[in-house]
């Protein structure tokens, strides 16, 4: 039986959703019309007024908004609320420049706290469960956002950050946690440190809600099956509200968009233009219901499908597929898009499992050609007295990777425990090209 | 009959042998034999020791990536040909030589010698008939 946390909004009808987006959108065009500057300087320039906006049709009308706008309008150029209305700041790592710095008044984090408890739910949590939240706490949205819905429906709510792993795995044997919020890479992290310990039987998770950085089915199955649980992908970014902005139900195909907050486009990164459903794009979010900072036509970078089928949860919310990765954790190499998602699906499709999701991309550039190397820890399911085993697997990951990428890659296998193991988001490529 | 070998994984990078062979030290483990393989993106060390379980288990508690496996080891006289005929009589039998290792014991007169062939039994059975001396597993592990 399929349990919801606002059923009448997760089963609405078509119809409904798009009455509340069309209200929605012209209310909030309306709002950041009158209170910033910013998005009125941005219409104005392209002779668009609030009364030119009567519905979703007219979406497309809008200009974007990019990273680099944001990264302009810091730090109080998008806040559209009064500093004495605001509440709370977040923040993204700025690892790629400099941080943007989201603002939310009371009824904001409300309604984000409301979307990750819809995502809690759809993963079974009850107020019965004890959820044990290991995103980062303090800036990053990851920490904040599921504590906040976790509280909302009632689970108990370990507030344990990121990081000290001893600490972590007391906690969840201890206080024996349902439910674990964290990225995928510490999930598996903490499955290899449980599997070390010798503890999993102490262990009585039942689900898992990783989100804030890419994983592969590979990884999913391979956390599921070493924790016993459910794995449930999460997504979201700072610009939009944080974690919730879509989950994903029983079905574990595609992420439900909480739609009656967030309209989703795809469109064609190139042009601009906007892309039939189910075709692969760049995804666009519009906030409809925020107060201190709606984006409007926010390219999050993310190139996905949308789709809107009949799903067997009975929600009706529009789904995406998991992104390929965000463009920004695209490598180009040698003229070739790859995103390091790809890489991990070929190293734990070829070794059936027996590699650890661990692994590490570097990308140089010698003679002016780009090379990629890649380092997987050797592991004692692999490992063979007989060179040519060994070698046949090397062999069999490289071809793999030539055919899924199109390029060719050195593989390095390293011993265990040599690559660095991530609290928070992985970090998976080292790029040393220095292009001047 | 069959010795005990310990063959390891050994990433290429510095270091990466000095900390496998510190664990061993460090556990009073002595090294009878040893030979490195090496490809140009890893080596395996292959060893025989003088107490093969307490070395694998402190190898794995230390994170080093180990396995056991069984190898014949065989007594020759410290001659020239003496290898070469036990060479050729297992090649005239079909049998592979995957690799092998030679040391000297506490008889100076006399050769040992490790060997890993692709069929072992067989192996066995031709050395036997031949009169070839096989080493006894709790002689060399004291080597």
């Amino acid at each position: 039986m399929e349990r919801y946390y606002q059923e009448s909004i997760e089963t609405a009808s078509y119809e409904q959703i798009k009455k509340w987006q069309s209200e929605r959108l012209v209310k909030t065009i309306n709002h950041v019309y009158e209170n910033n500057k910013y998005y009125r300087n941005l219409m104005d320039e392209k002779g668009i007024t609030p009364d030119d906006i009567k519905g979703v049709e007219d979406l497309h009308k809008l200009p974007f908004l990019t990273k680099d706008d944001l990264r302009k309008a810091y730090p109080y150029g998008l806040m559209s609320k009064p500093l004495s209305e605001c509440v709370r700041i977040q923040s993204t790592s700025g690892t790629t420049g400099k941080r943007v710095v989201a603002f939310y008044t009371q009824h904001d984090i409300d309604l984000w706290e409301e979307c990750c408890a819809r995502a809690i739910v759809a993963a079974g949590g009850t107020k019965d469960d004890v959820c044990q939240v290991c995103y980062g706490y303090g800036l990053f949205t990851g920490g904040p956002g599921l504590n906040g819905g976790s509280h909302k429906v009632g689970c108990l709510t370990l507030p344990m950050s990121s990081g000290n792993t001893d600490r972590q795995l007391q906690f969840m044997t201890d206080l024996e946690a349902t439910i674990l919020c964290c990225t995928p890479s510490y999930a598996a992290y903490l499955a290899e440190s449980i599997h070390e310990a010798g503890i999993r039987d102490q262990i009585k998770l039942k689900a898992g809600i990783f989100g804030a950085e890419a994983w592969t089915e590979e990884m999913r199955h391979d956390i599921e099956e070493k924790l016993g649980i459910k794995a449930y992908d999460i997504y979201g970014l700072t610009e939009i509200c944080g974690p919730g902005v879509a989950f994903e139900c029983s079905a574990q195909a595609g992420m439900h968009i909480n739609e009656d907050h967030f309209i989703a486009e795809i469109i064609n990164p190139e042009t601009g233009e906007v892309l039939p459903e189910g075709e692969k794009g760049e995804l666009v979010f519009t906030c409809i219901t925020k107060e201190a900072f709606p984006v409007i036509r926010y390219r999050t970078k993310d190139i996905c499908v949308l789709t809107r089928e009949k799903c067997s949860c009975g929600r009706t919310l529009i789904k995406m597929a998991k992104p390929m990765g965000r463009s920004d954790d695209m490598m180009i190499i040698r003229g070739v898009n790859v995103f390091p998602s790809q890489i991990e699906e070929v190293l734990l499709k070829v070794s059936g499992g027996d590699l650890t999701p661990n692994y590490q991309i570097i990308v140089d550039r010698v003679n002016n050609t780009d090379t990629l190397d890649i380092n997987v820890e050797m592991s004692n399911n692999i490992f063979s007295d007989d060179i040519k085993t060994i070698q046949a697997i090397e062999k069999k990951i490289v071809e793999k990777l030539r055919s899924v990428l199109g390029i060719g890659a050195k593989v390095h296998l390293v011993n265990p425990k040599t690559i660095e193991r991530s609290e928070g988001k992985a970090k998976r490529v080292i790029d040393n090209r220095k292009l001047v | 009959m069959y010795i005990k070998q310990l063959s390891v994984f050994i990433e290429n990078k510095a270091g990466r042998l000095a900390e496998a062979l510190k664990v061993l030290s460090d556990n009073g483990i002595d090294i009878s034999a040893l030979s490195i393989a090496d490809t140009s993106e890893f080596g395996i060390l292959r060893m025989i020791v003088s107490d093969p379980a307490l070395a694998k288990e402190k190898l794995f508690e230390s994170g080093v990536i180990v396995k056991t496996t069984e190898v014949m080891g065989i007594v020759l006289e410290d001659k020239p040909g003496s290898l070469a005929n036990v060479v050729a009589l297992l090649a005239d039998n079909g049998i592979v030589v995957e690799y092998a290792y030679a040391f000297l014991g506490c008889d100076k007169e006399k050769a040992l010698v490790v060997i890993s062939v692709d069929n072992q039994e067989g192996a066995v059975e031709i050395l036997k008939n031949s009169g070839v001396t096989t080493i006894n597993p709790s002689d060399i592990y004291r080597v």
